[in-house]
């Protein structure tokens, strides 16, 4: 059994409101250092099956479900556990 | 002119959709479940607004699995005339009927007030009763009609003369101020503002009845469309 760690981001040309304001947030806060901010969303899923088939699977149900990919860019990892 | 208001769990101006077709435009219009399969016999389907499955994941990304959408995708490829409103218009894109993709407003804000703006094009099933460039006011009342689309895509919908309605004071943030724009075809539409909202003079204007008298004139083939 594999588990998926999803994560899903704004593509880099999306200006994403939300990550705007929380690094403005920080700056106010005094931690002029903070460059950047993404904000994402972050999914585990657990599939039965082989490994190379549960990652095409799992980037399947990327493109088409948890992500949109007008705007939302997608990445992710397997690892293997034990039930 | 036949319509079908679709409801999925969580629209909430599908009944509003419905008046504003049946008392006020005068024709016929039926409510249909998010879970039918079958869409024959209509000339119009409606998505209304509203948070369909909660909005959960994404606006619309819940009801673009709804049985009822592999009909509509064949209702529309058929040519058949489609109307997204709010979250229906969220549907829209998700499902890929539409193009491009709607992100949250700039300010965070749910915005919930009358917006100016300008007819771009009159010369569609949906916009052919305004005259050219006028200026209509209708309710928004979102939080995620921040419209995007990547530099190609958004320079093939002005090619394609596909943006319908634009703001005038673009309130959320919306790329080339796209408050609503058609398909390729020019069948299907998704609106953020709410046409249905503003169709007795009760509700303080009468500026979206053009969308419905556009319709059907459309459906009755009394108006050349250019798409």
């Amino acid at each position: 059994m594999y588990k998926a760690k999803i994560f899903v981001n704004y593509k880099q040309s999306v200006l994403d409101p939300k990550a705007e304001v929380i690094k403005h947030t920080l700056h106010r806060l005094g931690q002029d250092n903070v460059q950047d901010v993404t904000v994402g969303k972050y999914f585990e899923v657990l599939l039965e099956g082989a490994h190379d088939a549960v990652a095409a699977q799992v980037d399947t149900l990327c493109d088409q479900m948890l992500a949109n990919v007008n705007m939302e860019s997608y990445r992710f990892t397997l690892e293997e556990v034990s039930q | 002119m036949k319509a079908a208001v679709l409801t999925f769990p969580g629209s909430n101006c599908d009944a509003d959709l419905l008046w504003a077709v049946q008392e006020i435009a005068g024709q016929e219009a039926a409510l249909v479940s998010a879970n039918t399969e079958d869409l024959t016999g209509f000339d119009l389907v409606l998505v209304p607004g509203g948070f369909s499955y909660g909005d959960y994941l994404r606006s619309g990304a819940i009801a673009k699995f709804a049985p009822v959408m592999g009909a509509l995708k064949t209702f529309a490829a058929n040519g058949g005339y489609v109307l997204g409103i709010c979250n229906g218009f969220q549907i829209l894109t998700e499902a890929g009927l539409l193009p491009g993709a709607l992100q949250v407003n700039t300010s965070l804000e749910f915005i919930c007030e009358p917006e100016p703006l300008i007819v771009a094009n009159h010369q569609t099933a949906f916009s052919n009763q305004y005259a050219a460039g006028q200026t209509i006011s209708l309710p928004i009342a979102h939080g995620e009609g921040n419209y995007y689309a990547d530099p190609e895509t958004l320079a093939s919908i002005e090619a394609h003369q596909q943006v319908v309605f634009r703001y005038a004071e673009n309130p959320n943030g919306s790329l080339n101020d796209i408050a609503g724009l058609t398909n390729e075809a020019g069948n299907v539409l998704g609106m953020m503002p709410h046409p249905e909202r503003a169709v007795e003079a009760l509700l303080g204007g009468t500026d979206g009845l053009g969308v419905f008298e556009s319709l059907i004139a459309a459906t009755k083939g009394a108006v050349h469309v250019a798409n």
